[in-house]
């Protein structure tokens, strides 16, 4: 076979480092391959040399079989170890002269590294840099709430400035598009609180306030923070890889020089898109979720669907459906707004992408709790 | 190695040219019907450094990516090493992969890694070796190819266009490969930048007995470092030699390219 073909797997002789006859001649005899095949074993042997000290005046390479820049730096560390010139090193191939050279000027200064932070100090630190990041975070959403006000006002003085297509872009994708899924969640979440609720209740002989459980449970929470927390995964996460990825390669700097506004271009479109489009979809939610509410009691229980529908009209009223739609603009808000800041603060890295759009859904699914745990208490409190 | 692939095409490669490192046999790749190469041949010879030259979009960067087995061909062959590039087991294949060095037209580094770590990747994937030795052999090829090692904790965010040509040339020789694709290495430098980069990749060359495949626009890296350029055009290579030999190319592209004004100052300086 030709004689390229064998040498696949061929590493040559081993590296060996030896002293030549009795070590008092102070010549070290350099042989084998010296290559990065190899280098492990090469390695070791020079530390092993470093560490006997021995007093050594020259190196001999005449058995030196083939080296690259991996053996030749190895053996550039064995002279510095010894405190020898490359001088010291004979006889050097003519080949690997000029690599032997190059490789000699390299590593001449000590790596600066980064010294470990005592566990205490870490903390404090890592803790310290987090309040500045959620006050950067704060300062960043105000800044894009205000700016998407004032991109508002001017919308209504030039209607052009609103971008219409793109708006209705993204409420096709983050609304229309969510639909099925929205309606399906909704469907079994309201048949599950129907089939817990009947079954409790059944045991106090109570079984038809199950409707009102269901009605007032979908319509004033559950309908809208469920959506909420889909619309959030599934078109937050999107907002902030979208921008994201295009801070990463220089699109939005593209955009800025170019004189377009990001906030009128890129991020109002999709605040106004999603804060239409979330009571829309909390709207099919609670539609969603009654209709299988009433499914489940038809089959599961003695409920007719003429009884359910007689008994919730008498369980639920318009402040009940109100509650819970009023809240679908916020919610859309704060998804919106947070994920557009976290595509903005996206570094340069793949990385930073993923933990951006991970803290974009994180942060947002959490301010919504929280803010509609404050609606429940002021709701409860003007007894709406 | 048991037992080596012993195939026609393997064969007639050795007859052609025995020490051709790598060999392209009628390749043809194309995207959505539109042919971008067509029964294309190429002979890289071991220890030269080949030239590719084309317009804009004739497919330079698709001929190396499909060489590489990242784009899908048609048809066409690969003898690399003396090894038709289909018919290897996983093993032979990373034994092969493990002697190529890459340098992305835009870089490739790992954004999410810091220079430093970005040439150890190769080094942590193929051998066990002590972190204090990775550091100092990543050290040592950042220096090589003339980046300070301040660079070394940088992230590829924090890089220059020049500094990210760099450290990518430095990952792609942390093998020490025996073939280095190269696929406009100075472009976005500053000319004397392009020049040492030049004489490194010669001196890398001469001391490694690499082989360089590099597509470049750069006349200064085809005249002072390239053995043999090749000129593609039309979906194949059209004519290949050296400077000389090409500048006596009747055909208009090649002529307008090798005595157009830039190349004419380029010989007034030589
Ligand atoms: N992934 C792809 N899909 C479709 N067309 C491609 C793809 N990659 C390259 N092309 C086309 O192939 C042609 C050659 O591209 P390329 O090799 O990048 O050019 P260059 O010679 O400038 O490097 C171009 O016309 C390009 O549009
Ligand atoms: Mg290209």
């Amino acid at each position: 076979m030709a004689p390229q073909g064998s040498d696949l797997a061929a590493s040559g002789q081993p590296p060996v480092l030896e002293a030549d006859g009795t070590s008092a001649s102070g010549v070290l005899l350099v042989s084998g391959s010296w290559t990065i095949e190899t280098l492990k074993d090469a390695d070791s042997q020079v530390d092993q040399t470093l560490k006997e000290t021995p007093s050594v005046k020259q190196l001999d390479l005449s058995g030196l079989t083939s080296l690259d820049t991996s053996g030749a730096w190895v053996i550039i560390r064995l002279l510095r170890g010894l405190g020898l010139e490359l001088s010291s090193a004979t006889p050097i191939n003519p080949d690997h002269v000029s690599l032997f050279e190059a490789v000699a000027e390299t590593n001449l200064t000590a790596p600066t590294t980064q010294k470990n932070l005592n566990f205490f100090i870490a903390l404090f630190q890592k803790t310290g840099e987090d309040v500045v990041e959620i006050y950067k975070d704060i300062k960043i959403l105000a800044y894009l709430a205000g700016e998407i006000v004032s991109c508002l006002l001017k919308g209504l003085i030039h209607p052009r400035s609103l971008r219409i297509t793109s708006i209705v872009h993204h409420m096709e994708h983050t609304g229309l598009k969510a639909v099925p899924i929205v309606a399906m969640m909704s469907f079994l979440v309201g048949a599950i609180v129907a089939q817990q609720g009947a079954f409790q209740l059944r045991k106090f002989g109570a079984e038809p306030f199950v409707i009102d459980l269901v009605g007032i449970l979908v319509l004033r929470e559950v309908g809208i923070l469920l959506t909420a927390i889909l619309v959030a995964g599934r078109s937050g996460s999107a907002f902030t890889a979208e921008i994201g990825s295009m801070k990463m390669r220089e699109e939005i700097d593209a955009m800025r020089v170019m004189g377009l506004n990001i906030i009128e271009v890129l991020i109002a479109p999709r605040v106004i898109a999603l804060i239409i489009a979330l009571p829309l979809l909390g709207l099919v939610a609670n539609l969603a979720g009654l209709v299988g509410g009433g499914v489940l009691l038809w089959a599961y229980s003695d409920i007719s669907l003429s009884t359910y529908i007689t008994w919730l009209r008498d369980a639920v009223a318009i402040n009940t459906f109100l509650v819970g739609v009023i809240k679908a603009p916020f919610m859309a808000l704060i998804i919106a707004l947070i994920s557009c800041s976290e595509g903005l603060q996206v570094g340069g890295s793949a990385e930073s992408l993923g933990r951006r759009t991970t803290a974009a859904v994180v942060k947002s699914i959490f301010l919504m709790v929280l803010v509609d745990g404050l609606f429940a208490i002021f709701f409860a409190a003007i007894g709406f | 190695m048991t037992a080596t692939p012993q195939t026609p095409q393997n064969t007639a490669s050795s007859e052609t040219g025995a020490r051709a490192i790598l060999s392209v046999k009628g390749l043809t790749v194309g995207f959505s019907s539109r042919l971008v190469l067509e029964n294309l041949d190429l002979d890289v010879q071991r220890g030269e450094i080949l030239g590719i030259v084309g317009a804009s979009g004739t497919g330079k960067s698709v001929l190396l990516r499909s060489v590489l087995g990242l784009v899908q061909r048609q048809s066409g062959q690969f003898i690399m090493f003396g090894h038709n590039t289909e018919k290897l087991s996983r093993q032979e294949r990373l034994a092969i992969e493990r002697r190529l060095g890459v340098l992305f037209q835009h870089g490739a580094l790992f954004s999410s890694l810091s220079v430093l770590q970005n040439i150890q990747v190769p080094m942590r994937e193929y051998y066990t070796l002590p972190q204090r030795l990775m550091d100092e052999l990543a050290i040592s090829k950042l220096e090589l190819v003339g980046l300070s090692p301040d660079a070394a904790h940088k992230f590829p965010s924090e890089l220059s266009g020049g500094m990210i040509k760099r450290a990518a040339l430095a990952r792609a020789l942390a093998l020490d490969p025996q073939l280095l694709f190269l696929d406009e290495p100075t472009s976005g430098l500053d000319p004397i930048s392009a020049e040492e980069f030049d004489d490194l990749i010669s001196t890398l060359r001469d001391t490694l007995g690499l082989t360089v495949f590099m597509v470049t626009h750069d006349l200064d890296s085809l005249s002072q470092a390239c053995d043999r350029i090749a000129v593609l055009a039309e979906r194949r290579v059209l004519a290949i030699g050296n400077m000389n030999d090409l500048q006596k190319n009747p055909h208009p592209w090649i002529k307008s390219y090798f005595t157009g004004k830039r190349a004419i100052r380029q010989w007034d300086k030589n």
